[in-house]
């Protein structure tokens, strides 16, 4: 073997290296050094400023605005995808018992399945818009629905207060189709016989999940802790179709400050790329702490 | 090192991967100026004065928007028969910044572009970086069709300087475009109900409006700063042009000064006494039109573009109609008429285009009365070129607006924030405007936020400024 080894170097591994260096690293380091400059976009001439734009950075109340909303972002997003994704996983794998012996879902399981991965198909613009639509406010869904039953509604996109809710619903709706799946094509590397013996061993439903289903899930789970983190600091083209960050900056998040500030009302491309390294470095301390923090020993079964 | 091993750092590197959707990728610098590669120059004569060279190439990018493609096409014809060597590249989009960003960094820019639209380029940003040529010399160059005056003699007043930033003319703007409250004539007239001209009237109509169970008002709820435009004009009538210069030159206190104040808390009556269709707030501004168009709301705010936007919801006989805001009172500076007209839909020709000639070329080709002419009869809109209607059958609310507008005559005011400083209007006034109308906030605070902007604007030495004289 000793002598494949090289043109299995050069053929699988160095092409793709060159690809990653040149599309994804490259970008990366031309950014943080645009972040020095004032460049404006639309001349080759910028002048280097330093630190000057973080500094501004640190005084620019929007952008404080937005990431205290991509943190509300993150601390709702994994933990309620999370939740309604192990909901149904389990439903769905274990959730039907009554007059059946053994372990199974409910019944039509696989048309569930379907059915909560569909949004996962859908293009996250077809979302926005779908829900733009939802979210009207004199002939939506929603509003036809509590009008219906006689009870007042909001305006929804429209005010402040929930604005950023109806978002952030809309995050969690689109994501959970995903972490069923998963979730349940994890749970299926479990060995039937343990739920059987906790079965035997009367635990309900919540019991099994919480010490059986979730310790062993643990590593799937963790990987979809730091993506759906990832995607709270992000939610730069659902917030930008559905609400553009308004009303009254309600429901601005980090993205959409970067891009209003580069090609919106501005062409600020230095301070937007420093925006952009922020939001680099939160995005990575974000995905390390959390693959830290959740560490733990990995069950193998065998 | 073991298989998980592996496994673990080969995720920790993926996850610096993941978040380069973050990051603005691709765009450099440093990229290379081939700007002064080879431009095209042609020898000036009487019949070609802006010194085209016939064959040079001519790129033109336009707005896709609510003016459609069309009326490029045949400015583009008419710009090919009289240079039939000349290949045009024409080409449409909606998402100008990001389309045509990296190829003014490249120094590859096109030579016209319609830089309008959500997704405009910040005038701010390209004039002060020199990014936009100079448009003098075709204001001096003779008329295409209109003998013995040259190009600038044939526009309306107003329209050279709304495109001009501290004394050059660099911006285009191609429509005259009023902006005022629209009504249906033919629901005012089933119902026997008359445009009021003062507010006190105003209000007293909405009061009958609201009781005939129809909506007084309604608006582009998620584009709130369409609510300015009246308060503003209302302040404007009061207190007379200089409440306009003030803001645009960005004086200390200019949005608190005792017209506004005075528009703002007349403006309030219709949020206190929710003479605002339900909803409103969460509209957009097609939306919001159509409820309009509807019927189930009786004025908007809007500019003269209104029409031909909806030109698909509106129904037979709707009978659209501008009018200008009501007078506060008798010590109003200006009289009722008096309406907000301004040259709008601003084209440019990029510095470093290789066919600067070519551009302003095209550009006379559109000022020319056939070419304004052609334009009208298309989109239903008037151009800057004086006298362009004559022998145009206009639609109905556009005949309205050509009227408003020779009844406005020298009382005609406006103004250019909104150019000069893009975020202050779309971002900060907008989300103010926004609190206002629903009801949030009342006027005191309404124009603190809207002076805050201001200010911030003021204070940003990053953001180049601009003076007009009153």
């Amino acid at each position: 073997m000793k002598h494949g080894k090289w043109p299995l170097i050069v053929t699988f591994l160095v092409p793709p290296v060159l690809l990653y260096v040149f599309f994804v690293v490259s970008p990366y380091l031309q950014a943080f050094q645009i972040s020095t400059t004032d460049w404006l976009g639309y001349s080759a001439d910028a002048n280097q400023v330093g630190l000057a734009n973080f500094k501004a950075l640190w005084h620019d109340d929007y952008v404080w605005n937005a990431l205290k909303n991509n943190a509300i972002l993150l601390a709702l997003v994994p933990v309620l995808t999370i939740g309604f994704g192990l909901f149904f996983a389990t439903m769905l794998a274990l959730g039907g018992r009554r007059g059946r012996a053994g372990v199974t879902g409910v019944r039509g399981g696989a048309f569930y399945r379907t059915v909560y991965f569909f949004p996962q198909v859908l293009s996250v613009v077809i979302i926005a818009l779908l829900f733009k639509e939802v979210y009207h406010p004199n002939k939506g869904l929603l509003t036809s629905a509590l009008h219906a039953v006689g009870l007042p509604a909001p305006t929804w996109l429209g005010d402040p207060a929930t604005a950023f809710w109806c978002v952030l619903a809309v995050m969690v709706w689109s994501n959970v189709g995903f972490y069923v799946v998963l979730f349940g094509a994890a749970m299926s590397a479990v060995p039937k016989e343990i739920y059987e013996a906790v079965l035997l061993d009367g635990a309900s439903r919540f019991t099994t999940l919480r010490r059986i289903t979730l310790p062993l899930l643990w590593d799937t789970v963790q990987v979809a802790w730091v993506y759906l983190a990832i995607f709270a600091l992000d939610g730069f083209i659902l917030v930008q179709l559905m609400t553009n960050g308004g009303p009254n900056f309600s429901t601005d998040v980090i993205g959409v400050r970067m891009y209003d500030t580069a090609f919106g009302s501005e062409t600020k491309f230095g301070y937007a790329s420093a925006i952009g390294v922020v939001m680099f470095f939160l995005t990575l301390s974000v995905a390390v702490l959390s693959l830290r923090v959740g560490r733990r020993d990995r069950i193998e079964y065998s | 090192m073991n298989r998980r091993e592996i496994l673990r750092r080969s995720a920790a590197a993926g996850l610096l991967a993941t978040p380069a959707a973050g990051l603005l990728t691709g765009c450099a610098t440093g990229g290379g100026d081939k700007g002064d590669a080879e431009t095209y120059k042609g020898t000036k004569s009487a019949e070609n004065p802006l010194g085209v060279k016939e064959d040079a190439p001519l790129e033109v990018v336009i707005f896709g928007g609510g003016f459609g493609e069309e009326y490029a096409k045949a400015h583009e014809a008419m710009y090919t028969a009289k240079y039939p060597k000349a290949k045009i590249k024409h080409s449409a989009t909606q998402e100008i910044s990001k389309t045509l960003q990296p190829r003014f960094v490249d120094g590859t820019p096109p030579d016209v572009v319609n830089n309008s639209g959500a997704s405009q380029i910040d005038f701010n940003g390209l004039v002060s970086q020199n990014a936009i040529a100079d448009l003098g010399e075709l204001l001096a160059a003779p008329s295409l069709d209109v003998p013995g005056k040259t190009v600038k003699e044939t526009l309306l007043p107003g329209a050279v300087e709304v495109g001009s930033y501290d004394g050059t003319f660099l911006v285009l703007n191609y429509t005259y475009t009023a902006y005022g409250i629209w009504y249906s004539e033919k629901l005012f007239a089933e119902r026997r109900w008359e445009y009021a001209k003062t507010w006190d009237d105003h209000i007293a109509l909405c009061k009958q409006i609201k009781a005939a169970g129809i909506a007084p008002w309604t608006y582009a709820g998620l584009h709130p700063r369409y609510m300015s435009w009246p308060l503003i004009a209302t302040a404007i009538k009061l207190g007379g042009p200089s409440v306009a210069t003030a803001i645009d030159n960005l004086e200390p206190n200019a949005w608190k000064s005792d017209s506004m104040r005075a528009a703002a808390d007349a403006w309030q009556q219709i949020v206190k006494d929710k003479f605002i269709l339900e909803g409103s707030p969460g509209l957009d501004h097609k939306q919001s039109q159509t409820a309009w168009c509807q019927g189930k709301a009786a004025f908007i705010s809007c500019g003269s573009w209104l029409e031909s936007e909806q030109k698909d919801v509106t129904p037979a006989g709707f009978n659209m109609t501008i009018a200008p805001t009501p007078s506060l009172g008798s010590g109003d500076k200006l009289p009722f008429e008096a309406i907000r007209g301004t040259a709008g839909e601003p084209f440019m020709v990029p510095a470093k285009a290789r066919n600067v000639a070519g551009g302003l070329e095209y550009f006379r080709t559109m000022l020319s009365l056939k070419g304004a002419q052609d334009f009208t009869k298309k989109v239903a809109s008037l151009t800057v070129v004086a006298g362009a209607t004559e022998g145009v059958e206009l639609p109905y609310g556009l005949k309205t607006v050509v009227k408003a507008l020779d009844a406005s005559g020298s009382n005609g005011f406006n103004w250019v924030y909104n150019n000069y400083y893009r975020k202050l209007e779309r971002n900060l006034v907008d989300a103010a405007c926004g609190e206002f109308f629903s009801g949030r906030i009342g006027p005191a605070e309404f124009l603190d936020q809207c002076q805050k902007g201001a200010d911030s604007i003021a204070q940003d030495s990053s953001i180049k400024k601009y003076k007009r004289a009153a």
